[in-house]
Protein backbone atom coordinates (compact mmCIF):
# COMPACT_ATOMS: atom_id res chain seq x y z
CA UNK A 1 0.00 0.00 0.00
CA UNK A 2 1.22 3.32 -1.04
CA UNK A 3 -0.56 6.21 0.63
CA UNK A 4 0.36 9.81 -0.69
CA UNK A 5 1.40 12.02 2.14
CA UNK A 6 3.40 13.92 0.09
CA UNK A 7 0.06 14.66 -2.56
CA UNK A 8 -2.33 15.68 0.53
CA UNK A 9 0.24 17.69 2.40
CA UNK A 10 0.45 19.26 -1.07
CA UNK A 11 -3.04 19.79 -1.54
CA UNK A 12 -3.72 21.54 2.19
CA UNK A 13 0.08 23.68 1.53
CA UNK A 14 -1.21 25.39 -1.67
CA UNK A 15 -5.33 25.48 -0.98
CA UNK A 16 -4.45 27.11 2.51
CA UNK A 17 -1.62 29.49 0.66
CA UNK A 18 -4.52 30.40 -2.37
CA UNK A 19 -7.53 30.69 -0.16
CA UNK A 20 -5.37 33.15 2.68
CA UNK A 21 -4.31 34.78 -0.04
CA UNK A 22 -7.62 35.48 -2.12
CA UNK A 23 -9.80 35.82 0.97
CA UNK A 24 -7.88 38.90 2.44
CA UNK A 25 -7.62 40.14 -1.15
CA UNK A 26 -10.92 40.14 -1.25
CA UNK A 27 -11.92 41.06 2.17
CA UNK A 28 -9.00 44.34 1.39
CA UNK A 29 -11.41 44.95 -1.21
CA UNK A 30 -14.52 45.06 0.56
CA UNK A 31 -13.03 47.58 3.35
CA UNK A 32 -11.80 49.38 0.55
CA UNK A 33 -15.99 49.99 -0.60
CA UNK A 34 -16.60 50.63 2.64
CA UNK A 35 -13.84 53.23 2.97
CA UNK A 36 -15.52 54.82 -0.42
CA UNK A 37 -19.14 54.87 0.67
CA UNK A 38 -17.79 56.34 4.38
CA UNK A 39 -15.88 59.05 1.69
CA UNK A 40 -18.63 59.94 -0.32
CA UNK A 41 -21.28 60.64 3.30
CA UNK A 42 -18.47 63.40 3.94
CA UNK A 43 -18.82 64.79 0.28
CA UNK A 44 -15.34 63.36 -0.84
CA UNK A 45 -15.21 60.99 -3.74
CA UNK A 46 -13.48 57.86 -2.49
CA UNK A 47 -10.84 57.32 -5.42
CA UNK A 48 -8.61 56.04 -3.13
CA UNK A 49 -10.85 53.43 -1.57
CA UNK A 50 -12.15 52.24 -5.11
CA UNK A 51 -9.32 51.90 -6.86
CA UNK A 52 -8.28 49.91 -3.63
CA UNK A 53 -11.14 47.95 -4.40
CA UNK A 54 -10.88 47.28 -7.69
CA UNK A 55 -7.40 46.34 -7.99
CA UNK A 56 -8.00 43.70 -5.49
CA UNK A 57 -11.47 42.50 -7.07
CA UNK A 58 -9.73 42.19 -10.18
CA UNK A 59 -6.59 40.19 -8.60
CA UNK A 60 -9.17 37.72 -6.90
CA UNK A 61 -10.86 36.52 -10.55
CA UNK A 62 -7.34 36.57 -12.34
CA UNK A 63 -7.03 33.77 -9.49
CA UNK A 64 -10.26 31.96 -9.92
CA UNK A 65 -9.84 32.71 -13.72
CA UNK A 66 -6.60 30.48 -13.13
CA UNK A 67 -8.18 27.77 -11.31
CA UNK A 68 -10.73 27.20 -13.87
CA UNK A 69 -8.31 27.23 -16.37
CA UNK A 70 -6.72 24.15 -13.99
CA UNK A 71 -10.00 22.06 -14.37
CA UNK A 72 -10.12 22.65 -17.97
CA UNK A 73 -6.85 21.71 -19.05
CA UNK B 1 -29.86 -12.72 -19.54
CA UNK B 2 -29.08 -11.18 -23.25
CA UNK B 3 -26.14 -8.77 -22.83
CA UNK B 4 -27.51 -5.71 -24.83
CA UNK B 5 -30.59 -5.64 -23.18
CA UNK B 6 -28.59 -5.88 -19.16
CA UNK B 7 -26.22 -3.29 -20.74
CA UNK B 8 -29.44 -1.15 -21.40
CA UNK B 9 -30.46 -1.98 -17.50
CA UNK B 10 -27.06 -1.16 -16.13
CA UNK B 11 -27.13 2.47 -18.45
CA UNK B 12 -30.78 3.08 -16.70
CA UNK B 13 -29.72 2.26 -13.37
CA UNK B 14 -26.05 4.38 -14.15
CA UNK B 15 -28.19 7.01 -14.70
CA UNK B 16 -31.18 6.64 -12.02
CA UNK B 17 -27.78 6.83 -9.75
CA UNK B 18 -26.53 10.00 -11.30
CA UNK B 19 -29.72 11.48 -10.86
CA UNK B 20 -29.65 11.22 -6.99
CA UNK B 21 -26.52 11.79 -6.88
CA UNK B 22 -27.33 15.37 -8.27
CA UNK B 23 -30.00 16.23 -5.63
CA UNK B 24 -28.03 14.74 -2.89
CA UNK B 25 -25.20 16.80 -3.70
CA UNK B 26 -26.80 20.42 -4.63
CA UNK B 27 -26.34 21.21 -0.95
CA UNK B 28 -22.37 21.17 -1.08
CA UNK B 29 -22.56 23.99 -3.06
CA UNK B 30 -25.73 26.05 -2.48
CA UNK B 31 -26.72 25.34 1.17
CA UNK B 32 -24.50 28.20 2.88
CA UNK B 33 -25.53 30.67 -0.27
CA UNK B 34 -29.36 29.12 0.56
CA UNK B 35 -28.88 29.48 3.69
CA UNK B 36 -27.75 33.54 4.25
CA UNK B 37 -29.86 34.45 1.38
CA UNK B 38 -27.16 35.26 -1.08
CA UNK B 39 -29.35 33.42 -3.64
CA UNK B 40 -32.93 32.34 -3.70
CA UNK B 41 -33.73 28.85 -3.48
CA UNK B 42 -34.94 28.35 -6.79
CA UNK B 43 -31.77 30.48 -8.35
CA UNK B 44 -29.30 28.57 -6.27
CA UNK B 45 -30.60 25.05 -7.48
CA UNK B 46 -31.12 26.24 -11.38
CA UNK B 47 -27.21 27.68 -11.41
CA UNK B 48 -25.72 24.52 -9.77
CA UNK B 49 -27.73 22.23 -12.51
CA UNK B 50 -26.18 24.85 -15.35
CA UNK B 51 -22.39 24.42 -13.86
CA UNK B 52 -23.00 20.58 -12.64
CA UNK B 53 -24.25 20.15 -16.94
CA UNK B 54 -21.22 22.26 -17.89
CA UNK B 55 -18.66 20.79 -15.78
CA UNK B 56 -19.79 16.92 -17.09
CA UNK B 57 -18.35 18.02 -20.37
CA UNK B 58 -15.45 19.44 -19.01
CA UNK B 59 -13.65 16.63 -17.63
CA UNK B 60 -11.22 14.93 -19.85
CA UNK B 61 -9.82 12.10 -17.08
CA UNK B 62 -12.71 9.77 -16.70
CA UNK B 63 -11.16 6.06 -17.33
CA UNK B 64 -9.37 6.73 -14.04
CA UNK B 65 -12.06 7.51 -11.56
CA UNK B 66 -14.58 4.69 -12.60
CA UNK B 67 -12.87 2.42 -9.63
CA UNK B 68 -9.16 3.90 -9.19
CA UNK B 69 -8.29 0.26 -9.36
CA UNK B 70 -10.26 -0.78 -6.53
CA UNK B 71 -11.70 -3.52 -7.80
CA UNK B 72 -10.47 -6.03 -10.48
CA UNK B 73 -11.83 -4.71 -13.76
CA UNK B 74 -11.64 -7.87 -15.48
CA UNK B 75 -13.56 -9.83 -13.31
CA UNK B 76 -16.43 -7.02 -13.68
CA UNK B 77 -19.83 -7.72 -15.04
CA UNK B 78 -22.83 -5.46 -16.08
CA UNK B 79 -25.03 -7.41 -13.95
CA UNK B 80 -22.37 -7.16 -11.19
CA UNK B 81 -22.50 -3.28 -11.68
CA UNK B 82 -26.25 -2.99 -11.54
CA UNK B 83 -26.22 -4.59 -8.37
CA UNK B 84 -23.81 -2.05 -7.13
CA UNK B 85 -25.14 0.67 -8.89
CA UNK B 86 -29.04 -0.88 -6.54
CA UNK B 87 -26.74 -0.61 -3.36
CA UNK B 88 -25.49 2.90 -4.03
CA UNK B 89 -28.99 4.69 -5.22
CA UNK B 90 -30.77 3.29 -2.16
CA UNK B 91 -28.30 4.27 0.22
CA UNK B 92 -28.14 7.99 -1.55
CA UNK B 93 -31.99 7.73 -1.05
CA UNK B 94 -31.85 6.72 2.42
CA UNK B 95 -29.29 9.78 4.17
CA UNK B 96 -31.78 11.80 1.89
CA UNK B 97 -34.41 10.85 4.03
CA UNK B 98 -32.63 11.56 6.83
CA UNK B 99 -31.38 14.69 4.96
CA UNK B 100 -27.84 13.43 5.70
CA UNK B 101 -24.80 14.59 3.09
CA UNK B 102 -23.21 10.82 3.02
CA UNK B 103 -20.52 11.20 0.07
CA UNK B 104 -22.56 9.88 -3.18
CA UNK B 105 -18.71 8.84 -4.37
CA UNK B 106 -18.57 6.18 -1.31
CA UNK B 107 -22.09 5.07 -1.89
CA UNK B 108 -20.70 4.08 -5.29
CA UNK B 109 -17.53 2.53 -4.49
CA UNK B 110 -19.34 0.36 -1.51
CA UNK B 111 -22.11 -0.71 -3.82
CA UNK B 112 -19.67 -1.87 -6.10
CA UNK B 113 -17.17 -3.21 -3.69
CA UNK B 114 -19.85 -5.21 -2.00
CA UNK B 115 -21.53 -6.42 -5.64
CA UNK B 116 -17.67 -7.90 -6.67
CA UNK B 117 -16.89 -9.62 -3.84
CA UNK B 118 -19.84 -11.87 -3.64
CA UNK B 119 -19.75 -12.38 -7.30
CA UNK B 120 -15.86 -12.95 -7.55
CA UNK B 121 -14.97 -13.51 -4.18
CA UNK B 122 -13.27 -11.16 -1.91
CA UNK B 123 -10.21 -11.12 -4.03
CA UNK B 124 -11.66 -9.65 -6.19
CA UNK B 125 -11.74 -6.54 -4.15
CA UNK B 126 -8.45 -4.52 -3.60
CA UNK B 127 -8.59 -3.61 0.01
CA UNK B 128 -4.94 -1.72 -0.03
CA UNK B 129 -6.07 0.95 -2.86
CA UNK B 130 -9.97 0.91 -0.90
CA UNK B 131 -7.90 2.47 1.91
CA UNK B 132 -5.14 4.26 -0.08
CA UNK B 133 -7.97 6.20 -2.22
CA UNK B 134 -11.17 5.77 0.06
CA UNK B 135 -10.81 6.01 4.00
CA UNK B 136 -7.50 8.26 4.54
CA UNK B 137 -9.19 10.68 1.85
CA UNK B 138 -12.29 10.36 3.72
CA UNK B 139 -10.43 11.33 7.15
CA UNK B 140 -8.20 13.99 5.70
CA UNK B 141 -10.57 15.36 3.55
CA UNK B 142 -12.69 17.21 5.86
CA UNK B 143 -9.67 18.05 8.32
CA UNK B 144 -7.86 19.83 5.29
CA UNK B 145 -10.95 22.00 4.17
CA UNK B 146 -12.17 22.86 7.83
CA UNK B 147 -8.73 24.00 8.97
CA UNK B 148 -8.36 26.20 5.27
CA UNK B 149 -11.92 27.28 6.21
CA UNK B 150 -11.21 28.49 9.86
CA UNK B 151 -8.27 30.35 8.80
CA UNK B 152 -10.20 32.27 5.90
CA UNK B 153 -12.95 33.16 8.17
CA UNK B 154 -10.65 34.28 10.59
CA UNK B 155 -8.96 36.53 8.57
CA UNK B 156 -12.00 38.16 6.60
CA UNK B 157 -13.63 38.91 9.99
CA UNK B 158 -10.09 40.21 11.29
CA UNK B 159 -9.76 42.23 7.97
CA UNK B 160 -13.32 43.98 7.86
CA UNK B 161 -14.02 44.43 11.24
CA UNK B 162 -13.70 47.75 11.22
CA UNK B 163 -15.94 48.27 7.66
CA UNK B 164 -19.79 49.11 7.78
CA UNK B 165 -21.58 46.73 8.11
CA UNK B 166 -24.02 46.48 5.34
CA UNK B 167 -20.48 46.95 2.75
CA UNK B 168 -19.49 44.16 4.03
CA UNK B 169 -23.25 42.29 3.84
CA UNK B 170 -23.86 43.32 0.69
CA UNK B 171 -20.29 42.36 -0.73
CA UNK B 172 -19.82 38.77 0.35
CA UNK B 173 -22.98 37.96 -1.01
CA UNK B 174 -21.85 38.86 -4.23
CA UNK B 175 -18.53 36.71 -3.29
CA UNK B 176 -20.36 33.93 -1.56
CA UNK B 177 -22.36 33.15 -4.76
CA UNK B 178 -19.25 33.04 -6.86
CA UNK B 179 -17.43 30.99 -4.94
CA UNK B 180 -20.95 28.45 -4.33
CA UNK B 181 -20.65 28.49 -8.26
CA UNK B 182 -17.08 27.60 -8.78
CA UNK B 183 -17.72 24.68 -6.36
CA UNK B 184 -20.75 23.47 -8.65
CA UNK B 185 -18.54 23.33 -11.66
CA UNK B 186 -15.75 21.46 -9.31
CA UNK B 187 -19.04 18.85 -8.30
CA UNK B 188 -19.90 19.12 -12.59
CA UNK B 189 -16.37 17.78 -13.24
CA UNK B 190 -15.84 14.79 -10.40
CA UNK B 191 -18.82 13.18 -10.01
CA UNK B 192 -20.63 13.26 -13.68
CA UNK B 193 -17.74 11.95 -14.83
CA UNK B 194 -17.92 8.95 -12.14
CA UNK B 195 -21.69 7.53 -13.72
CA UNK B 196 -19.69 8.34 -17.41
CA UNK B 197 -17.16 6.25 -16.53
CA UNK B 198 -19.43 3.13 -15.42
CA UNK B 199 -21.19 3.26 -18.68
CA UNK B 200 -18.27 3.34 -19.97
CA UNK B 201 -17.24 0.10 -18.75
CA UNK B 202 -20.68 -1.27 -19.43
CA UNK B 203 -20.51 -0.64 -23.36
CA UNK B 204 -17.09 -2.25 -23.38
CA UNK B 205 -17.96 -5.12 -21.08
CA UNK B 206 -20.51 -6.05 -23.78
CA UNK B 207 -18.12 -5.47 -26.51
CA UNK B 208 -19.93 -2.02 -27.99
CA UNK B 209 -17.25 -0.33 -27.23
CA UNK B 210 -13.81 -0.76 -27.70
CA UNK B 211 -11.71 -1.31 -24.74
CA UNK B 212 -10.05 1.91 -23.46
CA UNK B 213 -12.32 3.90 -25.45
CA UNK B 214 -13.63 6.85 -23.95
CA UNK B 215 -17.48 7.91 -23.07
CA UNK B 216 -19.29 8.29 -26.18
CA UNK B 217 -21.01 11.70 -26.88
CA UNK B 218 -23.78 10.65 -26.11
CA UNK B 219 -23.12 8.71 -22.55
CA UNK B 220 -21.49 12.56 -21.67
CA UNK B 221 -24.86 14.55 -22.48
CA UNK B 222 -27.19 11.53 -20.84
CA UNK B 223 -24.91 11.65 -17.43
CA UNK B 224 -24.15 15.35 -17.70
CA UNK B 225 -28.57 15.59 -18.03
CA UNK B 226 -29.43 13.18 -15.07
CA UNK B 227 -27.01 14.89 -12.81
CA UNK B 228 -28.52 18.61 -13.46
CA UNK B 229 -31.67 17.41 -13.69
CA UNK B 230 -31.31 15.64 -10.21
CA UNK B 231 -29.49 19.02 -8.52
CA UNK B 232 -32.49 21.21 -10.11
CA UNK B 233 -34.93 19.48 -8.37
CA UNK B 234 -33.18 20.07 -5.32
CA UNK B 235 -32.26 18.11 -2.42
CA UNK B 236 -33.54 20.26 0.11
CA UNK B 237 -33.70 18.17 3.45
CA UNK B 238 -29.71 18.10 3.14
CA UNK B 239 -29.63 21.50 2.23
CA UNK B 240 -31.52 22.53 5.29
CA UNK B 241 -28.84 19.89 7.51
CA UNK B 242 -26.30 21.75 6.26
CA UNK B 243 -27.32 25.49 5.45
CA UNK B 244 -29.12 25.96 9.15
CA UNK B 245 -28.83 22.78 11.24
CA UNK B 246 -25.05 22.43 11.69
CA UNK B 247 -24.00 25.92 12.64
CA UNK B 248 -25.52 29.65 11.85
CA UNK B 249 -23.92 30.82 8.65
CA UNK B 250 -23.45 34.91 7.97
CA UNK B 251 -22.31 35.93 4.24
CA UNK B 252 -18.51 36.12 4.66
CA UNK B 253 -18.59 32.45 6.69
CA UNK B 254 -20.66 31.09 3.30
CA UNK B 255 -17.98 33.00 1.33
CA UNK B 256 -15.01 31.05 3.32
CA UNK B 257 -16.90 27.71 2.84
CA UNK B 258 -17.25 28.05 -0.17
CA UNK B 259 -13.34 29.26 -0.96
CA UNK B 260 -12.10 27.01 0.73
CA UNK B 261 -13.96 23.85 -0.60
CA UNK B 262 -13.27 24.97 -4.14
CA UNK B 263 -9.91 25.51 -3.88
CA UNK B 264 -9.16 22.00 -2.01
CA UNK B 265 -11.60 20.33 -4.24
CA UNK B 266 -9.78 21.78 -7.32
CA UNK B 267 -6.22 21.20 -6.00
CA UNK B 268 -6.86 17.61 -5.26
CA UNK B 269 -8.37 16.74 -8.34
CA UNK B 270 -5.11 18.70 -9.93
CA UNK B 271 -2.94 16.40 -8.29
CA UNK B 272 -5.01 13.10 -8.37
CA UNK B 273 -5.97 13.00 -5.01
CA UNK B 274 -9.51 11.93 -4.61
CA UNK B 275 -11.88 13.54 -2.29
CA UNK B 276 -15.42 13.38 -1.70
CA UNK B 277 -16.97 16.94 -2.28
CA UNK B 278 -19.18 16.20 0.29
CA UNK B 279 -16.64 15.88 2.96
CA UNK B 280 -14.77 18.75 2.04
CA UNK B 281 -17.78 21.43 1.65
CA UNK B 282 -19.11 19.85 5.48
CA UNK B 283 -15.72 20.24 6.53
CA UNK B 284 -15.32 23.76 5.27
CA UNK B 285 -18.57 24.87 6.77
CA UNK B 286 -17.56 23.31 9.87
CA UNK B 287 -14.53 24.96 10.01
CA UNK B 288 -15.90 28.34 9.00
CA UNK B 289 -18.44 27.86 12.17
CA UNK B 290 -14.82 27.98 14.36
CA UNK B 291 -13.39 30.78 12.89
CA UNK B 292 -16.24 32.93 14.02
CA UNK B 293 -16.21 34.16 17.47
CA UNK B 294 -19.38 33.40 19.19
CA UNK B 295 -20.53 31.54 16.30
CA UNK B 296 -22.19 28.16 17.54
CA UNK B 297 -21.45 24.90 15.74
CA UNK B 298 -24.17 21.95 16.72
CA UNK B 299 -21.89 19.12 17.15
CA UNK B 300 -24.94 16.66 17.71
CA UNK B 301 -25.52 17.15 14.53
CA UNK B 302 -22.01 16.87 12.67
CA UNK B 303 -21.85 13.73 14.78
CA UNK B 304 -24.57 11.81 13.08
CA UNK B 305 -23.02 12.65 9.89
CA UNK B 306 -19.71 12.05 10.46
CA UNK B 307 -21.31 8.47 11.51
CA UNK B 308 -23.64 8.57 8.32
CA UNK B 309 -20.07 8.87 6.38
CA UNK B 310 -18.51 6.13 8.34
CA UNK B 311 -21.99 3.69 7.73
CA UNK B 312 -21.97 4.74 3.74
CA UNK B 313 -19.37 2.49 2.36
CA UNK B 314 -20.63 -0.30 4.31
CA UNK B 315 -24.12 0.17 4.28
CA UNK B 316 -23.74 0.60 0.36
CA UNK B 317 -21.75 -2.48 0.43
CA UNK B 318 -24.08 -4.68 2.42
CA UNK B 319 -26.68 -3.96 -0.31
CA UNK B 320 -24.55 -4.43 -2.99
CA UNK B 321 -23.72 -7.25 -2.21
CA UNK B 322 -27.02 -8.87 -1.35
CA UNK B 323 -28.50 -7.21 -4.99
CA UNK B 324 -25.11 -9.58 -6.08
CA UNK B 325 -26.15 -12.53 -4.57
CA UNK B 326 -29.88 -12.47 -6.56
CA UNK B 327 -29.00 -10.55 -9.76
CA UNK B 328 -25.79 -13.26 -10.28
CA UNK B 329 -28.33 -15.93 -9.96
CA UNK B 330 -30.10 -15.71 -13.29
CA UNK B 331 -32.28 -13.55 -15.70
CA UNK B 332 -35.46 -13.24 -13.15
CA UNK B 333 -32.93 -12.81 -10.62
CA UNK B 334 -32.09 -9.22 -12.34
CA UNK B 335 -35.60 -8.24 -12.69
CA UNK B 336 -36.53 -9.00 -8.85
CA UNK B 337 -33.42 -6.52 -7.86
CA UNK B 338 -34.69 -4.02 -10.43
CA UNK B 339 -38.29 -4.27 -9.44
CA UNK B 340 -37.00 -4.34 -5.52
CA UNK B 341 -34.96 -1.26 -6.29
CA UNK B 342 -38.01 1.08 -7.58
CA UNK B 343 -39.85 -0.52 -5.21
CA UNK B 344 -37.67 0.91 -2.24
CA UNK B 345 -37.32 4.09 -3.95
CA UNK B 346 -41.20 4.48 -4.02
CA UNK B 347 -41.22 3.83 -0.54
CA UNK B 348 -38.97 6.13 0.15
CA UNK B 349 -40.45 8.76 -1.62
CA UNK B 350 -43.36 7.80 0.06
CA UNK B 351 -42.41 8.56 3.72
CA UNK B 352 -40.74 11.66 2.78
CA UNK B 353 -44.06 13.16 1.41
CA UNK B 354 -45.17 13.15 5.47
CA UNK B 355 -42.62 15.59 6.33
CA UNK B 356 -41.77 17.19 3.38
CA UNK B 357 -39.26 20.09 3.09
CA UNK B 358 -39.14 22.01 -0.38
CA UNK B 359 -37.56 25.39 -1.56
CA UNK B 360 -40.07 27.45 0.75
CA UNK B 361 -39.48 25.79 4.12
CA UNK B 362 -35.38 24.84 3.67
CA UNK B 363 -34.47 27.82 5.52
CA UNK B 364 -36.84 27.00 8.80
CA UNK B 365 -34.52 24.98 10.98
CA UNK B 366 -36.05 21.71 12.39
CA UNK B 367 -34.02 22.94 15.69
CA UNK B 368 -34.38 25.47 18.87
CA UNK B 369 -33.83 29.30 16.83
CA UNK B 370 -30.48 30.28 16.81
CA UNK B 371 -29.24 32.89 19.62
CA UNK B 372 -27.44 34.78 17.41
CA UNK B 373 -29.00 37.43 14.78
CA UNK B 374 -28.27 36.46 11.01
CA UNK B 375 -26.41 39.49 9.54
CA UNK B 376 -27.43 39.63 6.11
Amino acid sequence: MHIEWGALGTVFVVAIAVVAVLTSLFAVGVRGLSQRAVAREGGASGTSGMAVAVACFAVCAGIVGYGIYLIVA
Amino acid sequence: MDPSLIVVVVIVAALAFDFTNGFHDTANAMATSIATGALRPKVAVAISAVLNLVGAFLSVEVAKTISGGIVDDTKVTPVVIFAGLVGAIVWNLVTWLLGLPSSSSHALFGGLIGATWIASGADAVHFAKVVEKVLIPALASPVVAGVVALVATFLVYRITQSARRDVVGKTFKTGQALSASLVSLAHGTNDAQKTMGVITLALISSGSLAAGSGPPLWVVLAAGAAIALGTYLGGWRIIRTMGKKLTEIQTPQGFAAETSAAAVILASSHLGFALSTTHVCSGGILGSGMGRKLAEVRWGVAGKMVIAWALTLPAAAIVGAIAAQVSTSGSIGTVLVGIAGVGIALAIYLVSRRNPVTAKSVNEAGEPAPSAPVTV
